[in-house]
Parts: structure tokens; C-alpha cells; sequence
């Protein structure tokens, strides 16, 4: 076929930084399972004790998947690691083909190209063979990696394969999903709808009805046994299954025109409700999709971190390090390891506070602030209403993982009584997220070109909490840290006044932001 | 009474070490429509942008309304409408939503007729998401939105990009329209012939200054008209004579470019000559939008040079 290597070429160089780090991100997955596992058990009584109280946890295995020898290395890394690790390489899969596909059809670039002497399925295939080939990269990495650890070689491999089969199903049916919508957005909520679905049906299967799980291309994988008897059989169902799907989208796309998908696009409405003649209107409106997912990601998080209940101290195993880690100011092991799940989840959601800070900022690249700056809307009013949207959409999102949290206790335990600690604690680090999406609006304001440098209060934050012990930190650089002040609720009692001083500083950040964006050009 | 919608005198912007704006002066009377031309990056849009207090002038004066339009400028948009030269719309949004939205923010009303009427001329389907239009859609929604309710001053960059010429036909009818009912607008555009047809006057800028401004009429009145005459006799020797390029004869006929003050001595001449067939025509803005250029580009003398070597 004319053109796919060209075209193949083009892609590995457009992705090799993708590739470097979904490769490397998803090795650390499994690998970092094996070590922790391996350090976090000091006996066999102790691993025994901890693997029977995980197999009678049920969101534990809605959650994970089957569980299977969780008494051996091998068995936890599989259990812990393999959903995950198929749904990250699932949306992998999927960005992998979208960008190169149904992204470059909506952006006319592929046009371009097309007009050039080219095979007409040419692209396609490039596509695909580029999503096959990051999927087979990571399971041979991630084979090689179990196997050095060591983990049992054949075992191993067929984690990675297994891994890489998964992420071939997935990349054909995205590449299903390119052929069925015509815009790149439509593409990525119906390949992970698929993903989603997939990752269900395993869990309802898991949790009561097998043949469930037989139809998910998750729970073939799981299927694979590895470290407890492995069977090589469920790859071929693996193998299979993408060879349909691919088959599938190439039928498609001999049937459709180009830029068109085979849904038609929904036409939207030809009026406006009168909410969205209001700038707050508008921005809520650009971002509650964005603040419905995270609110959604984390309580999901939320619920899997409190379904671990009270189990905490079986889970954990015997070993002093855990436990120094979470009880670091001494005190109950569930209180330290639920303040600790808080804390992270804080650090999560800052992922929304900063990108909902810098949504202007985009908008603005691309030439729609100016029309409405154009319009009797004052610059202030303008920025409020962004600021308003980012203060709403973290307050929701906190609520969730709070929330979340909570329920996933509650469910375990049968106790609601913490539900509503654990809900006012995640709510406590409004006040920390505040410094960094303050720090993000006063960049936006004053440098715009620099503003993404405010994802670096976040790095700051991840390195202060879990290294900053570990590599005994200075002091002053710990204080930097938004996260390292706030009483860690709920091993610690709330305190008001870091949370109020959080607060000043971060709408100081803000309000000298919005001064600035009040005074400069736009671009 | 005519009162200055737009007045800079002596506007100055610069971004970094280029100097967008170097000292324009821009006048518009209320009524009228103002045909803003020059080549890309001569700093139109910049203009445009300090105009609607989008960005700061360094130095100079602008004035809008008489306001100041940074300091002012939530005010003095409620009298205006904007269609951007480039026009980006929400992906998710429909054109009716946009329409919609841009309306309401300007505080007119969202159900004015002209919304329907103009929906319908421009051929616009409303209810297409933002990210389905081409170019030319989406710079049909800028214009749809801007046109669908009253304003006192249109703003508009180079808003017929994109559109096929009937289209273009549809946005010329319109803006005659909504001049006759005594807005102002401003028309940037690169489309000489769309400026030449609408504009009651034109300002001409390269480089942030103005080269040229006025009516049409006066426009040309300083400008080389295109003279044809075939003689009988011999073509008299027109070099000598001031005023007088472009010169080129064939046989009987005769074509040349005369400045105003030498067309009477060319006349005298071919008259003598015992002419049979003579057209004048008055420069097009193409000619005067070139000659513009030309004047500043080059020194007199090479412009000499050049014409007599047209001449040969």
C-alpha cells in the first residue's frame, strides 16, 4: 500500500515521546507492585493473612479482577496491576489512533496528505500499525521487567502479552469507533464508552456471574491465569477479537466519505437557552463536562480507597515502614492511612483546579476571547466568572472524593459515621487547592506564555508529601509545599488557621492575577 | 453634523522589536463606510484590537465615540457589533448558540427580525456544532451575529474571507442597507473591488502609517488616469512631456499613464496628431492601491528609470 511507511514514519516521530512515556509509566505499574508487594510483607503467616482478607473483599474484586494466588508476588501484581493496566493501555490505544485519525479528517490536515499520491487506506493501516506497535512495547517491557525482578519467565510473558493483546483489542475498536463518528470528540466517547464497558462487565462477572466476564476483552486477559497455572488459550480470543474489529473498521471506511463518520453528526440547537449569554454561563458551560469526569474519577477513587474499611492494619501487613508512613504523627493506623488517601486525593484534584484555571488561556490562543471582550463584557467580569467556574468545579470535584470516600467506608463497614469527617476533610483542602490554581490565574494574568509553569506547584506538592520524609527535605522546602500545612484530617483535628492563611494566599494569587489580565494585551 | 466615530492621531504599538503601529492617523465620520486597506501586517488588525481595547496603545491618541476605548471599553462596545478577520467558534456550540450568545452579551435583543432575515441570506444552517463549520460558516455566524441586530458602528476584519462570491454579493447588499440606516462601518478588507463599491472613503496603510487617505473621488483626482488613442499620422513624441509614463506605442495606436496636471498637454498633442479614438480611464483602487506602495517603495529616481523602461 503507497504510503504507509511514510505515513507510519511520520507517526512514531509525532508519538516518540507518547511512547516513551506510556511505555515507561506502565512498566513502573507492574513493576512497582512487585516491589511493594515484595517489601511491604516481612512473614508468610503475615502475607497469608493479608491475601485472605483481600479475597473476601468484594469491591476489592470488582475493583481488580479475579482473585487468584494473592499469596505470591506474581499473583498481587497481576491482580493489582491488570485492570488498571488494560484501561490505561486501552486509552492509550485510543488517543494513539484518534490523533492520527478521526483528529486529522476533522482538522483537514489529512486532506493534505490524502491528495498526495497515497493508498487510500493508507493512513488507516499507518494508524493502526503504530497503535499495535506502542501496545507490543509495552508488554515486551513489561514482561522483561516481571521476568528481572525475577518472577517466573513464562508467567511473565504472559502478563506482557496478554497486556499487549488487550491494548490491540482496544486500538481496533477505537479504530471503529473513527469510522462510526465524525468528530474526534464523538471518537473518544465512544472508544471509552468500550473501554468502560469493558471494564463492567469484568467487574460485575468477577463479583458474581463468570460468563460475564467472558464477554470483555479485560476479563479474557485476566482469563490468562498467570502466576496461578497459566493458559494461553483466552489469548487467542485476544487475538481474535481485534482481528474482528480491525476487520470491521476497514469495512466501514470503505463505506463512508471522507470527513464524514457513518452516525451522522447531531445538529445542536438553533437557539441559546438564556444562560449562556452570561459569562459565567459560557464557562460553566466549557467546563462541566470536564467537571463532571473528575468529580466522577474521583469518587470512584474515593470509594476504592474506603473500601478497604478497617482492613487497613490486615492489608498492610506487619511491617513498620507502612505503618511509620501513615501514623507519622502517631495515632490510629485507619485514621493515618484515610487522612494519607485525603491528602492524595487533594492532590489529584488539583490536576482540575490548575487545567480550569488555565481554560482562558486556550481560549484565548485560539481567538475566542476576543469576541467576547469585543462585546460590553468588562475584562473583570470576564475572569470572575472563570474564577467562579474553577472555585464551583473544585468544590464539586472535592465532594466527590470526599464523598466517594465516605460511601466506599460506609458500603464496607456497614458504619456511615465517617461519612460526613471524611466529606468535610476533603472539602478542608479547598483552601490548598486555592495556591495553585491562584498561582496558574496570576501567571495567566501577568506571563500567559508561562502559565503552564503553575503544574509545577503541583510536582512540588506529589515530591514534599511522598519523598519529602524520605529524603529528609529542608524545612523551608516542605513549607513551600500547599499540601504540608493543613492538618491531616483525620488523624489530626482541623485547624483553622492554616486553612484560612492557605486560603488568603491563594486568592491573593488570584485577585493580583486578575488585576494583571485587567492591564495586558490580549494575545 | 457629522460627528468622528473613530479618531487616532499619531498611534504608536509595537510587539517587541517590530513596530505594528508607527504614528497612524485614522479618521471616520459618523455614516459613512470606511475602507481600511493595506498589506498584510501593514497593522490593520492592531488598530482594530487598540480600537476595541483589546490591547494598549504606546503612544498617540485613539478615540471611539469621543471615549477613551481602553479605559471605556465595556461601555462603548454596547454601540458596536465585530466580525474578526479570523473568526474561532466553541467546538461544541452551535451557530444558532453563538448567535445567540454574542447578542445577548452586547445587550441587543436576540429576536430583532433582521436574526431570521439574515440567517436566511447568508444560507446559514444554525444548528451545526461549531467544529462541523468550514471557514466560510463560520465567518457567515461573525457576520450573522453582527448583523442581526442594530448597531451604531460596524467593526469588521477582512469579513469576506472565505465567502463565495454570492455570498460576498449577500454581505455588500447588507451593508449598504444598514448604512443607509446611518451606521458607520469600518471594512477592512484585502478585496479591492468589495472597498472600492462599498467604501465612501478609504485610508491606505503600510507599515503602521497612512500612505493614503480620503475619498475615492479626491483619490483619483491625484492620480495618473490610463489614457488609448489611435492616431492617423505619425504618434507624436509624448516623453518630453511632464507628467506622462508607462508610455508604449504600436503602429498608430498609442497607451500611456498621465498625471492630472499633463493630461491637457497630452490632449494638445494627440489632438494635433489628428486623433481618431481616445479613452481615458480613472485609476482603479488596484492602481491607486499599488501606486500607493510604489511611491513609497522606491525612490523618485528609480521610478523614473523604471517607466522609461516600461517605455521601450
Amino acid at each position: 500500500m503507497t504510503g504507509v511507511g511514510t505515513y507510519f514514519w511520520t507517526f512514531l516521530r509525532r508519538d516518540r515521546w507518547m511512547y516513551v512515556w506510556w511505555t515507561l509509566g506502565l512498566t513502573v505499574l507492574y513493576y512497582s507492585q512487585a516491589v511493594s508487594v515484595d517489601g511491604l510483607y516481612t512473614t508468610r503467616a503475615e502475607f497469608d493473612r493479608a491475601a485472605a482478607t483481600m479475597e473476601q473483599n468484594t469491591a476489592f474484586i470488582a475493583m481488580a479482577g479475579p482473585p487468584r494466588a494473592l499469596n505470591t508476588i506474581g499473583g498481587q501484581v497481576m491482580w493489582q496491576a491488570s485492570a488498571f493496566g488494560a484501561v490505561l493501555v486501552g486509552l492509550m490505544s485510543m488517543f494513539l489512533v484518534g490523533r492520527h485519525t478521526r483528529a486529522e479528517e476533522e482538522s483537514g490536515r489529512d486532506e493534505l496528505l490524502r491528495a498526495a499520491p497515497v493508498a487510500r487506506r493508507a493512513s488507516l493501516t499507518a494508524a493502526l500499525l503504530n497503535a499495535l506497535l506502542a501496545n507490543a512495547l509495552i508488554g515486551a517491557l513489561v514482561a522483561l521487567s516481571l521476568a528481572a525482578f525475577p518472577l517466573p519467565a513464562a508467567d511473565s510473558l504472559a502478563v506482557g502479552v496478554g497486556l499487549a493483546l488487550c491494548g490491540w483489542v482496544f486500538s481496533a475498536t477505537a479504530l471503529v469507533a473513527a469510522q462510526l463518528t465524525s468528530s474526534t470528540r464523538g471518537m473518544y466517547g465512544l472508544a471509552g464508552t468500550v473501554i468502560g464497558a469493558a471494564y463492567a462487565l469484568r467487574a460485575i462477572g468477577d463479583v458474581g456471574n463468570p460468563a460475564l466476564s467472558w464477554l470483555s476483552p479485560i476479563g479474557w486477559y485476566q482469563g490468562m491465569h498467570p502466576f496461578s497455572g497459566v493458559r494461553w488459550w483466552p489469548a487467542l480470543l485476544l487475538v481474535a477479537g481485534a482481528g474482528a474489529a480491525a476487520a470491521a473498521a476497514y469495512l466501514l471506511f470503505a463505506r463512508r466519505d471522507f470527513g464524514a463518520g457513518l452516525w451522522a453528526a447531531r445538529p445542536g440547537p438553533a437557539r441559546a437557552t438564556p444562560r449562556l449569554g452570561t459569562s459565567f454561563g459560557l464557562a460553566w458551560h466549557l467546563q462541566r463536562g470536564s467537571i463532571l469526569g473528575w468529580t466522577a474519577g474521583l469518587a470512584v477513587l474515593g470509594i476504592a480507597y474506603g473500601s478497604i474499611g478497617d482492613d487497613v492494619g490486615s492489608v498492610m501487613g506487619d511491617s513498620q515502614t507502612g505503618h511509620d508512613v501513615l501514623v507519622q504523627g502517631g495515632g490510629d493506623l485507619v485514621d493515618g492511612f484515610y487522612a494519607v488517601a485525603l491528602v492524595t486525593l487533594a492532590l489529584i484534584a488539583t490536576g482540575f483546579a490548575i487545567s480550569s484555571a488555565l481554560q482562558p488561556r486556550g481560549e484565548e490562543d485560539v481567538g475566542r476571547v476576543e469576541p467576547l471582550l469585543a462585546t460590553p463584557l468588562a475584562r473583570r467580569s470576564f475572569l470572575l466568572a472563570q474564577v467562579a467556574t474553577t472555585v464551583l468545579g473544585t468544590v464539586l470535584v472535592l465532594l466527590g472524593a470526599g464523598v466517594g470516600l465516605g460511601a466506599g467506608y460506609s458500603l464496607v463497614t456497614g458504619d456511615a459515621g465517617r461519612l460526613l469527617p471524611f466529606t468535610l476533610g476533603a472539602l478542608g483542602y479547598l483552601a490548598t487547592l486555592a495556591v495553585p490554581a491562584g498561582a496558574a490565574r496570576l501567571l495567566y494574568g501577568v506571563a500567559p506564555r508561562w502559565a503552564r509553569l503553575s503544574w509545577l506547584v503541583l510536582l512540588l506538592g506529589f515530591v514534599v508529601l511522598f519523598f519529602g520524609p524520605l529524603f529528609r527535605l529542608p524545612d523551608w522546602v516542605q513549607a513551600l509545599s500547599p499540601y504540608h500545612h493543613l492538618a491531616l484530617v483525620p488523624a489530626e483535628p482541623f485547624h483553622w488557621a492554616p486553612f484560612l492563611a492557605l486560603l488568603v494566599v491563594g486568592a491573593g494569587l488570584s485577585v493580583a492575577g486578575q488585576i494583571g489580565f485587567a492591564r495586558r494585551d490580549l494575545r | 453634523m457629522s460627528e468622528r466615530v473613530i479618531e487616532t492621531s499619531g498611534l504608536k504599538k509595537s510587539f517587541g522589536p517590530t513596530q505594528a503601529l508607527d504614528g497612524l492617523d485614522l479618521s471616520v465620520t459618523e455614516g459613512e463606510v470606511h475602507g481600511f486597506l493595506g498589506p498584510n501586517g501593514a497593522g490593520k488588525s492592531t488598530t482594530i484590537r487598540i480600537l476595541l481595547g483589546l490591547i494598549r496603545k504606546d503612544a498617540g491618541e485613539a478615540r471611539l465615540f469621543g471615549g477613551d476605548p481602553w479605559a471605556e471599553a465595556a461601555s462603548l462596545h454596547r454601540r458596536l457589533a465585530y466580525v474578526p478577520g479570523d473568526v474561532s467558534l466553541w467546538p461544541n456550540l452551535s451557530g444558532g448558540e453563538v448567535i445567540d450568545m454574542l447578542l445577548r452579551m452586547r445587550d441587543a435583543p436576540v429576536d430583532h427580525p433582521r436574526r431570521a432575515e439574515m440567517l436566511e441570506r447568508f444560507e446559514l444552517d444554525p444548528t451545526k456544532k461549531g467544529r462541523a463549520y468550514s471557514k466560510g460558516n463560520r465567518q457567515k455566524v461573525a457576520l450573522v451575529a453582527a448583523l442581526a441586530a442594530p448597531a451604531d458602528l460596524l467593526v469588521l476584519d477582512e469579513p469576506t474571507s472565505g465567502l463565495d462570491p454570492l455570498m460576498e454579493q449577500v454581505f455588500a447588499e447588507c451593508v449598504a442597507e444598514v448604512r443607509a440606516e446611518g451606521t458607520t462601518i469600518l471594512l477592512s478588507s484585502h478585496i479591492l473591488s468589495e472597498v472600492e463599491r462599498l467604501a465612501d472613503r478609504v485610508t491606505i496603510i503600510r507599515e503602521g502609517r497612512v500612505v493614503e487617505t480620503g475619498s475615492l473621488d479626491e483619490m483619483r483626482h491625484l492620480h495618473r488616469s490610463r489614457v488609448r488613442a489611435e492616431v492617423v499620422g505619425e504618434v507624436p513624441d509624448l516623453s518630453g512631456v511632464a507628467g506622462v509614463h508607462d508610455l508604449s506605442a504600436d503602429g498608430s495606436t498609442v497607451t500611456l499613464t498621465v498625471e492630472p496636471e499633463g493630461l491637457p498637454a497630452v490632449l494638445t498633442a494627440l489632438t494635433g496628431a489628428g486623433v481618431t479614438a481616445l479613452t481615458s480611464t480613472p485609476p482603479t483602487l488596484e492602481e491607486l492601491f499599488l501606486d500607493a506602495y510604489r511611491r513609497t517603495d522606491l525612490q523618485p529616481q528609480d521610478s523614473h528609470t523604471q517607466d522609461q523602461g516600461a517605455a521601450r
